[in-house]
């Protein structure tokens, strides 16, 4: 039986009985499409966490108060148990270390906004003239925060774009006195749009010199301290300076804590990396029920056409030639699952995006090479022991039923 | 040198702790172009005989030479070569795929023995008009008539050519006008030279053989031969066992 009539016949065979075929192709489909749709869905959170910190800019460090760690007891630990804040004394101290280029001092809280009587709530964030440099942010018009001493409140903001349209709409911003919680600053600068970053809207954020936020909030303490280091390879070494001279700063002890932004990075990226598989391997379960059920319909198949095999073999169809129809045959169920699904999965990734625009969910080309691949395999594997069953029927036997 | 000659056949089946001698030292020898029926009450034998001969059972002792060839000896896959060049078989229930049209029932042993789909096409729409059955060429089995199923069952068993043709109650499922014509269908082509090996329990079919196998207890009882008719004699002579 030359190949083209095996397909033919193993084709002809599948669409004899539709229901059948129809319900199989469903069961593989829903199996590839399960492995298309969550690893796109992993893989989409993974990539969204990558694109968030990427965000933030190369070569930094970032400083928090309070350190998370096991460490044993110490005689500190009895001593003070509330970590020290971080001060803008402690910035302006970093900003002198040889490997530390850039200080970004951020104190953050929420305040309302108002100018020519709208109002809205607003985050605010102080912070220095450095921190569109590290942010790698862009001005619009006007100018960024003017480079001075932490210590000093200046009565000025720079402002996002959604904020200047909400506030000012067509009008010119720069220069205008706006009101933040019970201040009046002049705006002196309107961001470019950027998006989003690290949670926050940046088009959403008010910027004001850090002191002027501190005694917006009435607070000594910091937020964060952002460090950009000179050049890739001092983020090391820079993150051992720093944590050396915060530690003499507060009498030996370390209740703060340095991240460099690669190790968070890589973090996320293996955690999510292992989600994404672990999901993956989850729905690879349905690809194998799957498989099971390429076996169990092709049993049936044998079964129910066992007068058809007895006469192909009464009419000199050789063993061979009768597995090869009916591995055929399996092989088309599972390619037919296989590529429906990867529509499916497609479709579904697509719906996704659709309803998370945030979420880039896009399935790896890994995981559709593998879910197909495995729906083929898992289909001709177990389609092997039914064709091998029809193969050795015994053509009298097989006769004999109708 | 006959074409089918069979010595010493035992085959036995055995069901639970009970032997069934379905052919006991069977002996045959059957020349090319006979017409042979082979009659006998239910459990005789004679299905297992017609299998054996058609190769689709293998028997416990005893060889089988098929056009002088020993048979019996042969791997699964060469007796199937041999079934599809030289034996062609007709079923009481006709044994035509549902789900294929006449056309395609009748070119199945075509594409089996790796026959181009040009050539197929050809010599299946030529049997079909042989067979009268043209303009059913592209009907399903469900919706032919018995008469008609079996034409194109008889059609499907000759496609080959082969030399031997072999009929497991051929009209069994048939009304009796239907059967006649049947009858003659595969006459005819007794009549071109195939040999005929029929099973069949209706005496009045068996009386129209030239031979008559008669089996009982899986012997062969009687073994009669009529005298040639004399429309027949001319072009088929009778030859001693």
């Amino acid at each position: 039986m030359s190949p083209a009539d095996t397909l033919r016949f193993a084709t002809r065979a599948a669409l004899g009985y539709p229901l059948r075929t129809a319900l199989m192709v469903l069961a593989m489909s829903i199996g590839v499409a399960a492995v298309v749709m969550l690893t796109a869905l992993g893989d989409g959170a993974r990539r969204y966490v990558v694109e968030e910190f990427s965000a933030l800019g190369a070569n930094l460090l970032i400083v928090l108060p309070g350190r998370n760690e096991t460490g044993g007891v110490n005689p500190g630990s009895f001593v003070s148990s509330t970590p020290r804040d971080l001060t803008t004394s402690d910035a302006a101290a970093l900003l002198r270390l040889a490997l530390v280029q850039r200080v970004a001092p951020l104190a953050v809280g929420n305040s309302e906004i108002s100018f020519g009587g709208r109002l809205r709530e607003v985050m605010v964030v102080g912070t220095s003239a450095d921190y569109v440099d590290i942010r790698g942010f862009g001005v619009a018009s006007g100018q960024f925060l003017p480079p001075e001493d932490f210590g000093r409140a200046s009565a000025v903001a720079v402002i996002g774009e959604t904020i200047r349209a909400e506030l000012f709409g067509n009008q010119n911003a720069i220069g205008r006195m706006i009101r933040l919680g019970d201040r009046r600053l002049r705006v002196i600068g309107v961001m470019s749009p950027a998006g989003r970053g690290l949670g926050m809207n940046s088009d959403e954020l008010v910027l004001v010199p850090v002191a002027t936020a501190q005694a917006m909030f009435n607070t000594n303490s910091l937020f964060r301290i952002m460090i950009e280091t000179r050049g890739r390879d001092a983020l090391v070494p820079a993150q051992a300076q720093v944590e050396a001279l915060l530690r003499a700063r507060r009498d030996g002890e370390l209740d703060f804590t340095v991240i460099t932004q690669d190790a968070v990075l890589g973090t996320f990226d293996r955690i999510l990396s292992a989600l994404t598989l672990g999901v993956a391997g989850i729905a690879a379960i349905s690809l194998a029920v799957a498989g099971i059920l390429v076996m169990n319909v092709m049993l049936v198949a044998v079964t129910q056409r066992t007068g058809e095999i007895g006469l192909l073999k009464a009419l000199g169809a050789s063993a061979r030639a009768i597995r090869l129809a009916f591995l055929t045959e399996a092989a088309l169920l599972s390619l037919a699952g296989a590529l429906s699904g990867f529509v499916l999965g497609h479709a579904g990734a697509w719906v996704i995006r659709l309803v998370f625009p945030a979420l880039p969910a896009w399935p790896p080309s890994w995981a559709v090479i593998a879910a197909v691949g495995t729906a083929l395999v898992t289909g001709l594997l177990f389609g092997v022991m039914p064709a091998r069953r029809a193969a050795n029927l015994d053509p009298v036997q097989a006769l004999m039923k109708r | 040198m006959a074409q089918i000659e069979l010595e010493g056949i035992n085959r036995v089946f055995t069901l639970g702790d009970s032997e069934v001698h379905a052919l006991c030292e069977v002996a045959l020898s059957i020349e090319a172009g006979e017409y042979v029926a082979v009659m006998g009450p239910s459990g005789s034998g004679k299905s297992t005989l017609l299998n054996l001969l058609g190769l689709l059972d293998r028997p416990n002792s005893g060889h089988y030479r098929l056009e002088g060839r020993d048979v019996t000896t042969l791997s699964a896959d060469e007796q199937a070569a041999v079934r599809s060049a030289r034996i062609g078989f007709v079923f009481q229930s006709f044994h035509l795929v549902p789900r294929l049209t006449a056309v395609e029932n009748v070119a199945l042993p075509l594409m089996l023995a790796g026959v181009s789909a040009s050539e197929r096409g050809a010599r299946v729409s030529q049997a079909l008009k042989d067979f009268g059955l043209a303009s059913r060429a592209h009907h399903r089995p469900e919706e032919l008539s018995g008469g008609q199923r079996q034409r194109v069952a008889i059609a499907r068993a000759t496609i080959m050519r082969p030399a031997l043709l072999l009929a497991d109650e051929p009209t069994g499922n048939l009304d009796r006008a239907t059967g006649q014509e049947v009858t003659a269908l595969l006459e005819d082509l007794n009549a071109a030279g195939m040999t005929l090996i029929v099973v069949t329990h209706d005496p009045s079919m068996g009386a129209r053989a030239r031979r008559r196998l008669l089996m009982e207890d899986g012997f062969i009882r009687q073994d009669v031969r009529k005298p040639a008719s004399p429309s027949l004699a001319a072009d088929q002579p009778q030859t001693a066992p």
